[in-house]
């Protein structure tokens, strides 16, 4: 913890003379938001406001960015309530602290619902002493004041800079109670700001983990198993005097070539033979059966059960069934796997590197070594991605432990191969729905069974349309597999969204009904009288659907065929309408209209990266994207196999937002979920051929 | 036997494997990291840089073949960052994470030396061949028409204050 302390005496040092207010960024109960003034170096509080006498507005963020925009979207909030010119702040990231911050991660879209009060109430705190501040030196009531972009205005034109203020205003004591900003006078929220990192991406600049260097660093590969064989020996004799090779060592079934460059690890990595006992391998045929033998037994999990399914489907005039399959998938950020570490013979850790969960890379680190936490420090870098590939820290277990054995500074990177073959991939399932409709089209039973391979509950039970039709079950089945996995941008709903809107494509048809109208009667009834408990707000629903129907001109363009979806997830609704062409032959998507309510969108142009990244990933994943599994070895491994989607395969986006003011939502998953049912229900309109396997395009 | 070479504007030696990627040897031994690996077989484009001014994929490069060449890395792209592209790409806001730019602003500013105004077929064929993981083609796109624009007024300004 030594160096800990250091860099906090040294930001402390840094803002001297400084007003400093810390506040919980996570805290998990925004009602209770407490504020304190601080020197930095108190224990309470993950995030620290400060203000110099020169008016520099700093905040310290304690959650890993991840490109979902957070180190952005955040600050906005405390520099709108704070009532401060965007220009002067700066936002720095700080390390992992468990002693000084509270909670540090990133992951599940829920960070800014979670922290909306309490980034509000910094901002209004701290602006609240600079006015009573100013009054007391002005001698006026602070209720005649007012503040405009860092000043306090007084009443007979008095102007004070909250700079010039810090000195009275840190001796104040903290409010407990403030006032918010009207939404109407809002400067900063809703507008279009640029990404704080931005200047230091464009000129290279940004650390990335794989950008990590330290004093004595080593640079290591890791060869892994296949998934279910454990190692027999290795032979490395070739390896170990290729120049540049420190070391070849074995933990855990795996062999890690150590080396002072990356070039020097690598070629000598492929010099090393490693032989296997092989266990039980899976194969896809494996996962096959897996399916077709959850799919059959009798001792499924029931998530759901309202009113009597069988009984309504024996009674439906229609009925209507369908399989979907999801495979397993890659996470592939573009910045593959890596993670240092330096185990010392003082019995502290130092970590570094891209993780969404610093704060449990810390704790397994310390169990894996049994060490105190207290020991283990963790640096955070910038990240190239996560799709939450970063929320499984074996990247930072392999370092520690390889630390450990060769007792060196070590920075474990991965290939791409290793990346891609090497595990943590989004669960396999296969779905079946069986839908029965009344002799009007109207559905009156709706069946889910998902079966998943290491997914747990592969469904959503609760989902729309659950909630508007009478008689519901939904059950799952979970396999358990030795190919790790893990949650993926947006868990289980990035497919079963699309099963589930492309299955009531179906059913709309086969009810002879509008896919858009059957959905806002559903909605009306989920509203009016509900079956079973809702997790959705039936008129939120309503609201997107009707836009979206609207703004994409809904069955009404010439030439071009449309397919509709619409889902909640993450506290966030997304309506999608996609448009497909027949180009040279061939349908193709053209366009996208998605309509979100997110409540109030904090950073527009943060907010419309989120929507149409979240299209274009979605569609990707769906037209291209599987892996392959023979005998307990994934493939592709690389991009030349393993197809993501490039910048003349996109559709053109226009993404609206409704605007309700309503306490912000997550944004970086729930654009995901609907997109891969409004495309291939585009595709089916356009083609007259349903798709009920991912990739799209084999 | 050391290669010789030049790199944003400095000579430098290397006395390491004839065979190391270019992109090893930049960020390994030149301490040049802002060029990114991404796939490590010509398929992404995060590693591009330019040699002797042609945007390159330097993950599959050897420095041997580089030898007396001149590399111009993401780093050497501009003395303030105030290349145009890197401008329009913070003024429309093109990252996300930002691994993947400076390969795309590294083949977009190459692009627009050969075509410094590029049709919108022209931008999405030259910048197709770089992945972005998080998808921000659309603003790629868009930024790249923007630095075409401020190229061109940057230059009609200059051409003007010479000829004043
Ligand atoms: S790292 Fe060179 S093209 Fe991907
Ligand atoms: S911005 Fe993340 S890969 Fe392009």
């Amino acid at each position: 913890m030594k160096s800990t302390r250091r860099s906090f005496i040294q930001k402390a040092a840094l803002f001297s003379g400084a007003f400093c207010l810390g506040f919980d960024w996570f805290q998990a109960n925004g009602k209770e938001v407490s504020m304190v003034q601080t020197t930095m170096d108190s224990g309470r509080f993950n995030a620290f406001l400060a203000i110099d006498p020169s008016g520099k507005i700093i905040l310290y963020s304690p959650n890993p960015e991840i490109g979902q925009g957070i180190k952005t979207a955040f600050p906005v909030v405390v520099a709108e309530e704070l009532d401060v010119d965007w220009k002067d702040v700066e936002v720095r990231q700080a390390n992992l602290d468990t002693q000084n911050f509270e909670r540090q991660l990133t992951g599940g879209s829920g960070a800014l619902k979670h922290s909306w009060e309490r980034l509000r109430k910094a901002g209004a705190t701290a602006r609240k002493m600079f006015v009573q501040a100013a009054a007391q030196t002005w001698n006026v009531d602070a209720s005649t004041c007012k503040t405009s972009k860092g000043f306090v205005l007084g009443p007979k034109g008095q102007k004070a800079s909250y700079g010039s203020l810090v000195a009275i205003a840190s001796k104040l004591p903290v409010p407990t109670e403030v006032t918010y900003k009207n939404r109407k006078d809002y400067q900063i929220i809703g507008k279009r700001t640029k990404g704080v990192d931005n200047k230091n991406v464009v000129t290279g600049k940004s650390v990335f983990g794989l950008d990590i260097d330290k004093p004595g660093m080593l640079i290591a590969q890791i060869i892994r198993p296949p998934f279910g064989a454990t190692l027999k020996s290795f032979d490395a004799a070739d390896a170990l005097k290729m120049p540049g090779i420190i070391d070849v060592v074995s933990f855990k079934n795996k062999v890690a070539i150590v080396g002072k460059s990356t070039w020097e690890v690598m070629k000598a990595r492929g010099t090393v033979s490693c032989k296997y006992n092989p266990g039980d391998l899976e194969s896809d045929s494996t996962h096959q059966k897996w399916f077709d033998e959850g799919m059959k037994t009798d001792k499924a999990t029931v998530q759901r059960k309202d009113g009597d399914f069988a009984a309504a489907l024996a009674r439906s005039a229609k009925v209507v069934e369908a399989t979907y399959e999801c495979p397993f998938i890659s996470h592939s950020p573009m910045e593959p796997m890596n993670f240092f570490a330096d185990v010392r013979a003082d019995g502290t850790v130092l970590l570094a590197g891209p993780t969404q969960v610093p704060q449990s890379a810390q704790k397994a680190v310390a169990s894996l070594l049994k060490i105190d936490e207290k020991k283990v420090e963790v640096e955070l870098s910038k990240m190239g991605g996560g799709f939450g590939r970063r929320l499984n820290n074996d990247f930072a277990l392999d370092a520690a432990e390889l630390s450990s054995i060769i007792k060196k500074p070590v920075k474990v990177m991965w290939t791409r191969e290793d990346d891609m073959g090497g595990g943590i991939y989004r669960p396999a399932a296969r779905y079946h729905f069986k839908a029965g409709l009344d002799a009007s089209g109207n559905m009156i039973a709706f069946y889910l069974r998902g079966v998943g391979i290491n997914a747990g509950n592969a469904t959503r039970q609760d989902n729309f349309p659950v909630g508007a039709i009478e008689n519901v079950l939904v059950e799952s089945v979970n396999q358990v597999s030795a190919v790790s996995t893990g949650p993926w941008r947006a868990p289980i709903t990035n497919f079963l969204g699309y099963a589930e809107q492309a299955f009531l494509d179906e059913v709309a048809e086969a009810g002879g009904k509008d896919p858009v109208q059957m959905r806002l009667d559903w909605l009306a009834r989920a509203k009016s009288n509900p079956v079973g408990k809702i997790t959705y707000e039936p008129d939120r629903f309503i609201e997107v659907i009707k836009q979206a129907a609207e703004k994409s001109n809904w069955k009404k363009k010439l030439g071009v065929h449309q397919g509709f979806s619409v889902y909640f997830s993450h506290l966030s609704y997304v309506a999608q309408v996609a448009d497909a062409r027949i180009v040279d032959g061939k349908a193709k998507i053209t366009h996208v209209t998605a309509v979100t309510d997110c409540g109030e969108v904090v950073n527009l142009s943060g907010a419309e990266n989120q929507i149409k990244g979240a299209i274009i990933d979605g569609m990707g994943h769906a037209m291209f994207a599987k892996l392959r599994f023979n005998e307990g070895v994934a493939s592709p491994t690389n991009f030349n196999g393993y197809r993501l989607i490039k910048g003349n395969e996109i559709p053109t986006i226009n993404a609206y937002f409704v605007d309700n003011g309503i306490e912000p939502t997550g944004l970086g998953e729930p654009a995901l979920p609907p997109t891969g049912g409004s495309i291939a229900n585009a595709l089916y309109a356009a083609t007259k051929k349903r798709l009920y396997k991912q990739p799209f395009e084999v | 036997m050391s290669i010789q070479l030049t790199v944003n504007k400095k000579k430098m030696s290397l006395d390491i494997d004839p065979n190391t990627p270019l992109l090893w040897a930049l960020r390994d031994h030149m301490s040049l990291k802002g060029t990114k690996f991404g796939c490590g077989i010509a398929q992404c484009g995060a590693c591009t840089v330019w040699v002797n001014g042609e945007a390159t994929r330097s993950c599959v490069l050897p420095i041997s073949a580089v030898a007396n060449a001149d590399i111009t890395t993401i780093e050497g792209l501009s003395d303030h960052g105030d290349h145009p592209v890197q401008v329009a790409w913070d003024e429309l806001d093109v990252p996300q994470c930002g691994y993947c730019q400076a390969g795309q602003i590294m083949t977009a500013a190459s692009l627009l030396k050969k075509k410094p105004n590029p049709s919108k077929t022209e931008i999405v064929d030259g910048m197709s061949g770089n992945i972005c993981r998080c998808g921000t083609y659309h603003r790629i796109q868009e930024a790249v028409k923007l630095a075409s624009e401020l190229a061109s007024k940057k230059k009609t300004k200059s051409t003007v204050k010479k000829s004043a």
